[in-house]
């Protein structure tokens, strides 16, 4: 490299800070959480999740302020800012306000040091973010890593809870499995092309004739490391364990940030590196290897699995882990169609995902407290005893359900939309994405009819109440399930008006 | 208010549920629930009068109609009306609205939730018959899943969580066929106006708009039965039927009557308003309309000989509901005016007569607490007045001349019998031989129950109330009355169904059949 291109190289790194204002403040939270941590004393920890719940707030609305930027290149082209990475990292900033939200009423986590579970949560955010940018084989790599170990702390972060510790540790050893894997595979695309920018991967991809059993077989291995985070099949043998193992705040953050995280990484990199573009409405497919097929058959599997063993679950914390799986599936449909219709679907649809996963998981912590149980039989007459839990759960169920009027039916509808605009091609995933519907509803139900219907002359119907905190986080997520399944036309638009990639070098 | 009534037909229930919701507690909250309640779908009853009167019966076209954005960029509207089949129903639906809420003052668990969930059903169903957006109309239609599952689960009888569950997953399964259905029209019918995409039912009417997938005769079928699966199963059809007998067994009483009286219409008001006139090629394809012919006649033979072999009251009402539903779809299969019209007819006095059925099992139920119709005997002695109402309600539902029931059945069998479009007399011979089981089980259960000697556990059984007589009476009187003079619900109905088959006749030239 001569000294023009070090100094000009020097100078878009510098440029580029400028663009990574979001990442510092949750950086500098992470410092900030860290000195405080050390010193205050420990029955002043409420004081931590405030600091938490500030910082991220901060960097909400210093991600608020990138709103307008159009897609372009950081760090040489090492990330991208574009809508599509806006958009995830506001989720992403949503579910870490609603996890310390979570954090801070949880019992299980109640008397511990939360100062490092914190730090740990914002790390976790950050690796987020850049999973949503990266537009490098190797950032997206080292993002890929910081959020799985990172997580693998927070799962087994009640040290001396044996299943939580062997959530961590089944975490990690499939994590490390399945890291591996991927890097294989970058490593045979890397040997494909000559690059690691996906951008330039798809320009040599689509001008050469790369030997196609061995792209299928990179992108079969890459495939390995996003299914592993958004737990779809077969790569989803961790999710119950972890889900039902670790702190319950964390569930609710792993079933739905580094899910979202992987979407978001999935979506860019198939569509940047395996896909060119013309208009940004449709993409074709580089090279003669038909991935969108093979993201149909598991988009399919994950749903029909996910959805058959919860059937047979007894905890609502392995309950929902299936479930989360199934909705893995349901996401992954609007991946495969290549259309910007699907891009938008999927991400339209884990937003809903956010707010009635994040809101049912919400219920169960509130339920350890109230029953100190997690077994649905033991919500037995909950709708009696806490109307207002039973009530918002039923709304959270119905949504995950799909049925109107909440957000879950618009986004399980924009998604068979997309399916059924592609044409006959894929009117076979839409209806097995229907039949899917039916069957989780069988085991949504078990809970609404453990709450509502079953007999309850043995129990004493004595209302329990129900601390205010808890009542209002749960009409943040429950209000706003409902009024998105009335109107949801300004998330919408904003939604399809986030599907801009950065993909001109 | 008058300039938008059907909007106000729809959403009085919902204010009437969120007041419900807001009432404190209090000694008197149990009353001020159901009085709330009655008002809503009091004010409910007053606005289809109105709409009865207002109704222009010479015209085909959508009346009364309101149209708004919802969800510009996705081309979703708010868009209501009623022609003469709809505007039937939603008589209907407000009349046995407003009955069930008196027939629902004996429920004493969780009043509160038992009425806001009454009331939200009470829109969904509204809804379903006014909405001219077909998104709009799926809303509605699943917006009735959530009320109705808590309303038989919760209040229900001892099977009441399995009655539930079934019916739900039942229900659903067909919905999201529908869902898909749906999906394909929009996608695939062109907005005469901007070019783009629609959920207007109007537009998908019109066989010209139809494009791109719908052009193409096999998947016209696909979509076809794919509908015919989703309002089969809320009919019920022959074999979808098996939640029925459950969920209105199960049921409290008040839900079974707006589970057979409003709830099973949907299924042939969907036939009507979306298969019919959508894909009119595909139900003039001869193996579905002959296949569905065929079920309706398994429908009325099956479900009497079913009745006729019930111990249970309620359970005997259910069945002859299957029987009655297929007396419809044998009268929409035939595609002559004469049938057309019993149908319609017919889904009004069905939904008349059959609510009486009901009230009169829930007025003895509530009073022996079973209803076995062994366990009875001789019971005109003890309650005269009650038995005098039960004999108008069984010989309208066996079709008695001069009752309401008559007609419609008579017109539906000769409709179907004088087709020209096809040959249905041999299958129209065999369904008559339902009409003869009918008369027979509701004769013999007649006679089993009430005369004979009085069993002497029922020696001091009360008459029948003068709420329960409330309930009763308006319904007997309609159906004498329309047994006598029909004209006023058939003047509704009759322009709108000519047109239809006018519409469903010419449709198969144009998609190059026969």
């Amino acid at each position: 490299m001569d000294s023009t291109a070090v100094a000009r190289s020097l100078k878009d790194n510098i440029s580029s800070l400028g663009y990574f204002v979001p990442e510092f403040i949750l950086i500098g939270l992470m410092l900030v959480l860290m000195i405080v941590d050390m010193m205050i004393k420990r029955e002043k920890t409420p004081w931590l999740g405030m600091i938490a719940l500030g910082g991220s707030i901060i960097a909400l609305v210093a991600v608020f302020a990138q709103a307008s930027l159009p897609p372009m290149g950081l760090f040489n082209n090492m990330m991208a800012v574009d809508p599509f990475s806006w958009f995830f990292k506001t989720l992403f900033l949503g579910s870490m306000v609603m996890v310390v939200f979570l954090s801070m009423s949880s019992l299980e986590l109640a008397g511990r040091n939360v100062g490092e579970y914190f730090i740990l949560l914002t790390a976790t955010t950050i690796g987020m973010f850049w999973m949503a940018s990266a537009t490098n084989l190797l950032t997206i790599f080292i993002s890929i890593e910081t959020v799985s170990i990172t997580s693998f702390a927070l799962a087994s972060y009640l040290k001396t809870v044996k299943r939580s510790s062997e959530a961590g540790l089944k975490y990690t050893i499939y994590g490390a499995f399945s890291s591996g894997l991927m890097l294989y595979g970058l490593s045979l695309l890397y040997g494909l092309t000559g690059s690691l920018n996906i951008i330039e991967i798809s320009k040599i991809l689509s001008a050469s004739q790369p030997h196609p059993l061995t792209l299928f077989i990179s992108v079969l291995l890459i495939l390995a490391g996003f299914g592993y985070k958004i737990a779809s099949v077969p790569f989803h043998f961790w999710a119950p364990d972890v889900y039902e193992g670790a702190p319950t705040p964390v569930t609710a953050f792993l079933s739905v940030g580094p899910k979202a995280a992987g979407f978001a990484m999935l979506i860019r990199f198939f569509n940047t590196a395996l896909a060119t573009t013309e208009d940004g409405a449709i993409w074709y497919t580089v090279a003669d290897v038909n991935w969108p097929q093979l993201l149909a058959v598991v988009s399919a599997a994950t749903m029909t699995l996910g959805n058959l063993i919860a059937i047979k679950q007894n905890n609502i914390k392995r309950l929902l882990a299936y479930s989360s799986i199934a909705h893995a599936g349901y996401a992954l449909m609007g991946a495969v169609l290549l259309t910007c219709e699907g891009v938008y679907a999927t991400m339209f649809y884990l937003v809903a995902y956010y707010l009635m996963n994040l809101g049912a998981f919400l219920v169960v912590i509130i339920c350890q407290d109230l029953i100190k149980s997690e077994r649905i039989e033991d919500y037995r007459g909950l709708g009696f005893r806490a109307p207002a839990v039973a009530v918002a759960m039923t709304i959270f169920l119905f949504s995950l359900t799909g049925l109107p009027v909440t957000v879950g039916f618009v986004g399980k509808f924009y998604l068979l939309a997309a399916l059924v605009r592609g044409g006959e091609q894929y009117i076979w995933l839409a209806i097995v994405a229907v039949i899917n519907t039916v069957i989780s509803l069988f085991y949504y139900a078990r809970i609404f009819k453990a709450m509502y219907l079953e007999s309850t002359d043995d129990l004493v119907l004595t209302r329990i109440p129900v601390a205010t905190s808890a009542l209002v986080l749960l009409a943040i997520l429950a209000v706003p399930t409902v009024l998105l399944g009335a109107y949801w036309a300004p998330l919408f638009d904003l939604t399809v008006s986030s599907v801009k990639f950065f993909s001109e070098l | 208010m008058l300039s938008n009534v059907l909007s106000w037909i729809i959403f009085l229930p919902i204010i009437g549920a969120v007041l419900v919701l807001l009432v404190p507690r209090h000694e008197k909250q149990t009353t001020i629930i159901r009085w709330i309640s009655a008002i809503a779908t009091g004010l409910q009853v007053v606005l289809a009068g109105f709409i009865f009167m207002k109704f222009d019966r010479n015209t085909a076209t959508m009346q009364m109609v309101e149209q708004a954005k919802w969800i510009p960029s996705y081309n979703i509207e708010y868009f209501i009306g009623i022609d003469g089949l709809s505007v039937s129903m939603v008589l209907l639906t407000a009349l046995l609205s407003f009955i069930c809420i008196f027939a629902s003052f004996g429920i004493e668990k969780a009043v509160k939730g038992y009425f806001a969930l009454f009331l939200l059903l009470d829109t969904g169903m509204m809804g379903v018959f006014c909405a001219l957006d077909f998104f709009l109309f799926y809303v509605f239609w699943e917006v009735m899943l959530l009320p109705m599952y808590f309303l038989i689960g919760v209040w229900g009888g001892p099977r009441r969580e399995y009655a539930a569950i079934k019916f739900f997953l039942y229900t659903l399964f067909g919905s999201v066929l529908m869902l898909i259905a749906l999906l394909v029209f929009y996608f695939n019918v062109k907005d005469p106006v901007t070019g783009g995409h629609t959920f207007n039912m109007l537009h998908m009417m019109d066989q010209t708009l139809h494009q791109g997938m719908l052009s193409q005769f096999n998947i016209r079928l696909l979509v076809f039965a794919a509908l015919y699966i989703g309002f089969a199963i809320k009919i019920p059809a022959f074999p979808f039927h098996t939640w029925l007998p459950d969920a209105h067994v199960e049921a409290p009483t008040a839900i079974s009557v707006i589970l057979a009286g409003v709830l099973l219409k949907m299924g042939t008001y969907g036939l009507l308003r979306i298969s019919y006139p959508i894909l009119p090629d595909a139900m003039m394809y001869k193996p579905f309309a002959y296949g569905f012919v065929i079920i309706a006649v398994i429908n009325i033979v099956y479900g009497a000989l079913c009745a006729m072999a019930q111990k249970d009251l309620k359970k005997m009402v259910a069945y002859s509901s299957i029987g009655h539903m297929g007396v419809v779809m044998l009268g929409m299969s035939g595609l002559t005016p004469l049938g057309m019209n019993g149908a319609v007819l017919q889904m009004f006095n069905h939904g008349t007569v059959t609510a009486m059925l009901f009230l009169l099992v829930g007025v003895i139920y509530d009073r022996a607490h079973h209803r076995d119709v062994e366990g009875f005997g001789g019971l005109a002695q003890r309650m005269p007045i009650y038995t005098g109402i039960v004999t108008v309600a069984f010989f309208a539902n066996l079709g008695l001349p001069g009752l309401s029931s008559f007609i419609s059945e008579a017109f539906s069998f000769l409709g179907a019998f004088s087709s020209t479009a096809f040959n249905l007399k041999i299958y129209t011979i065999i369904a008559t031989l339902g009409i003869v089981l009918v008369a027979g089980y509701m004769l013999w259960t007649l006679q089993r129950m009430f005369l004979g000697n009085l069993n002497p556990k029922y020696a001091d059984l009360p008459e029948i109330n003068g709420r329960e007589l409330f309930t009763l009476v308006p319904l007997a009187i309609i159906v004498i009355f329309l047994g006598v003079y029909p004209a006023p619900v058939l003047n509704l109905l009759e322009v709108t169904m000519n047109n239809l088959i006018v519409v469903m006749k010419e449709a198969p030239a144009m998609w190059g059949m026969q």
